[in-house]
């Protein structure tokens, strides 16, 4: 595809074209100095910042929402599907790592039977990415075959000294990017083969770079599920939902009912494993103890995922467990202590 | 960086393991990076020659460890514990969490610990390694050629910066010397929020608060929060917390626990420190705090075992309840 590029002092331009369009979603910083995903509006700025707290998985899967509604009247029961077709959007700016998780709860979501909520938003977003230039101490996304330099999404985008350039990858970044042919000009890519060049070079200097999967995969039940290191693993751990609710593969949810007096609303939203009312249904939590319920969540993202989906792992290596745990506890550390030498 | 160094830590956690007073240590283990130290049990010697950490990052508060760790072990455990801790100990002993005779306190002193957000936000990405030095870190990054020179003073948590107290209230044994309550300005940030129309000091929590993703980290850090099964757990309460009902619900369940743990809470500022979306939680609790102070008089949770707090005792000097009541009209 050919590479388009904007000036960076004509982004705005670029930004006002698409949210005549669509709305624009864009990492902005907020009143606490760190990046979260607004909509755009004319005088906001894109964030410096490497990536977003919390993931941009929200916008096809958010925290909450609400599948139907019933409504009782005398012995009539009335169902109301609440489901409306979504407007098309764009999410701007995202970074390999979470274009990588896209694909891993397509996996979940779109496979039969199809989430048709999740569906939805999947098929009116349109995904622009942008690629790293300067990760952090905490990223290992090339362990999971991810190349942030060469981000994925319906547009890849490149931020270099003099523009931004932009080269389309499938149908839906065509037409985005035909729309934004005024803002644009034709480039070629020789700013953009140095700047991943330099950013290869950062990416191999990185103290993760080393972090490989080998040991893990759909195999590896029996290998790791009674490993006595999950005890010292788990041993300080909270229980609390700060790694599953920023993680952007996390994909597990509840499903609850709200009496509003007037009417039943049925929702769902996110639920984490660590929790010890997860999955407590009629048959009661199957996991009893903070290890299990520790174990299940790294053991889902190197085994179980993997077993059911080609060997892929649910994992992206964005890092962003890494810096939010409470105790600081997160998978490089349990993928080091499980895989042993291999990760040494 | 701190006054003791580690090795006066492991010396003191290797001779008590030796000599059989205690079988196991609670203390901070090594990470993939200078910052990300996690609470951990030691229980042998090369464990803790290669393993212990102290220093700048050690934040995390272990007196709430000690509900569970001191009923899956028969002897005693080691805990180290910062003057702010201490503070928390005796809350959780006045309220009979756990059984004193199970733990060994070494009360060590505390300079400050350094909020890694903080750090980052000074020097940026890509930390590669972090050395204390006597006021300073010296901060290597994948990005600079040289190490990045930063006052400790400039990146300490907030808790620190306003550190309230650098008095011992428990302990068995000290390394080093205890030092002295401070005044601090601890309540400057909540008098800023008292003086705020209603109109702006709502927009200031809807602003902090709907930024909540209600993972929880601040109730189960929280030593404070020590119910076996916490209300909003539990399925069978109806108020069970797993979704908001409203984008601004977020602001029942932090003022709701801010009540439950009014006159018990120490100011120990985990809540704070955990919270991955960065909301100035303890602001809450101080208000209660300063409240408290204010109508019944000073009264620091947890400064002794065993004292009644303001809110679950009688003495004649009490507040008249319609002056409250007068107060929440201003």
């Amino acid at each position: 595809m050919a590479m388009r590029k904007c000036s960076l002092k004509d982004l705005d331009k670029l930004f006002s074209a698409i949210a005549e369009k669509m709305p624009l979603y864009l990492p902005q910083d907020g009143t606490d100095g760190r990046a979260a995903y607004k909509k755009w509006e004319e005088g906001c700025s894109w964030s410096e910042k490497l990536n977003t707290v919390r993931s941009p998985k929200d916008f096809f899967f958010p925290q909450t929402e609400d599948l139907m509604k019933f409504r009782t009247e005398g012995k009539k029961i009335e169902l109301i599907d609440v489901r409306e077709e979504s407007e098309d959007f764009v999410i701007f700016g995202v970074r390999a790592c979470d274009v990588r998780s896209f694909e891993v709860l397509d996996r979940v979501f779109l496979k039969d039977p199809v989430d048709s909520y999740y569906a939805n938003r999947r098929e009116h977003g349109v995904i622009v990415s942008v690629a790293c230039t300067r990760p952090s101490e905490t990223c290992f996304c090339s362990t999971f075959g991810i190349d942030a330099t060469e981000p994925a999404g319906d547009i890849s985008a490149w931020k270099c000294d003099d523009a931004l350039y932009l080269r389309a990858n499938t149908e839906k970044g065509e037409a985005l990017l035909a729309a934004l042919t005024p803002v644009t000009e034709d480039a070629d890519d020789a700013a953009v083969t140095a700047q991943k060049e330099t950013t290869k070079k950062v990416m191999a200097r990185l103290p993760l770079a080393d972090l490989k999967t080998d040991a893990f995969g759909g195999d590896k039940t029996k290998t790791f599920f009674g490993d006595p290191a999950w005890k010292s693993l788990s041993e300080s751990c909270l229980g609390c939902g700060t790694c599953t609710f920023v993680c952007p593969t996390c994909q597990c949810y509840d499903i609850k009912e709200f009496n509003t007096g007037k009417e039943v609303i049925r929702f769902r939203c996110w639920d984490s494993c660590m929790y010890s009312e997860f999955t407590k249904m009629s048959a009661g939590q199957p996991r009893l103890t903070q290890l299990e319920r520790f174990r299940q969540r790294f053991m889902h993202k190197l085994v179980y995922y993997p077993a059911n989906n080609d060997g892929m792992f649910s994992c992206v290596g964005c890092g962003r467990c890494l810096s939010s745990c409470p105790i600081h506890m997160n998978i490089v550390k349990v993928m080091k202590k499980l895989g042993g030498n291999e990760n040494e | 960086m701190q006054k003791i160094s580690r090795n006066a830590l492991t010396e003191k956690a290797k001779a008590l393991l030796a000599d059989g007073t205690v079988v196991s240590v609670l203390g901070w283990r090594a990470g993939e990076f200078s910052y990300d130290v996690t609470p951990s049990v030691f229980a042998d010697a090369k464990d803790i020659d290669d393993n212990f950490v102290w220093g700048d990052f050690c934040g995390a508060n272990f007196s709430k460890y000690l509900v569970a760790k001191t009923r899956k072990t028969e002897g005693k455990i080691l805990v180290f514990l910062k003057p702010c801790d201490t503070y928390s100990f005796n809350q959780l002993l006045t309220e009979h969490r756990f059984d004193r005779e199970k733990v060994y306190v070494v009360g060590v002193p505390c300079e400050g610990m350094v909020d890694a957000a903080k750090l980052r936000a000074v020097v940026g990405e890509g930390i590669s390694k972090v050395e204390e030095t006597g006021d300073g870190l010296k901060v290597t990054t994948i990005y600079a050629d040289e190490p990045v020179e930063v006052k400790t003073a400039d990146v300490l948590g907030e808790r620190c910066v306003n550190c309230k107290s650098r008095r011992h209230v428990a302990y068995d044994e000290l390394l080093g010397e205890t030092g002295e309550v401070l005044e601090s300005h601890r309540f400057d940030e909540v008098e800023r929020i008292e003086r705020m129309s209603p109109e702006e000091r709502f927009a200031f929590w809807q602003g902090e608060l709907s930024r909540c993703i209600r993972c929880n980290a601040c109730r189960d850090v929280c030593p404070a929060c020590t119910c076996e099964k916490c209300v909003f757990d539990n399925p069978k309460s109806g108020v069970e917390n797993k979704a908001p009902a409203d984008s601004f619900e977020e602001k029942m369940f932090h003022i709701i626990r801010a009540f439950h743990v009014a006159g018990r809470c120490t100011d120990c500022g985990e809540c704070s420190r955990v919270c991955p979306q960065h909301i100035p939680l303890h602001l809450l609790n101080r208000k209660f705090i300063k409240d408290i102070d204010s109508c019944y008089g000073e009264y620091m949770a947890g400064s002794e075992v065993g004292s009644r707090a303001p809110l679950i005792n009688y003495t004649t000097g009490d507040i008249e309840p319609g002056e409250v009541f007068e107060r929440g009209n201003d």
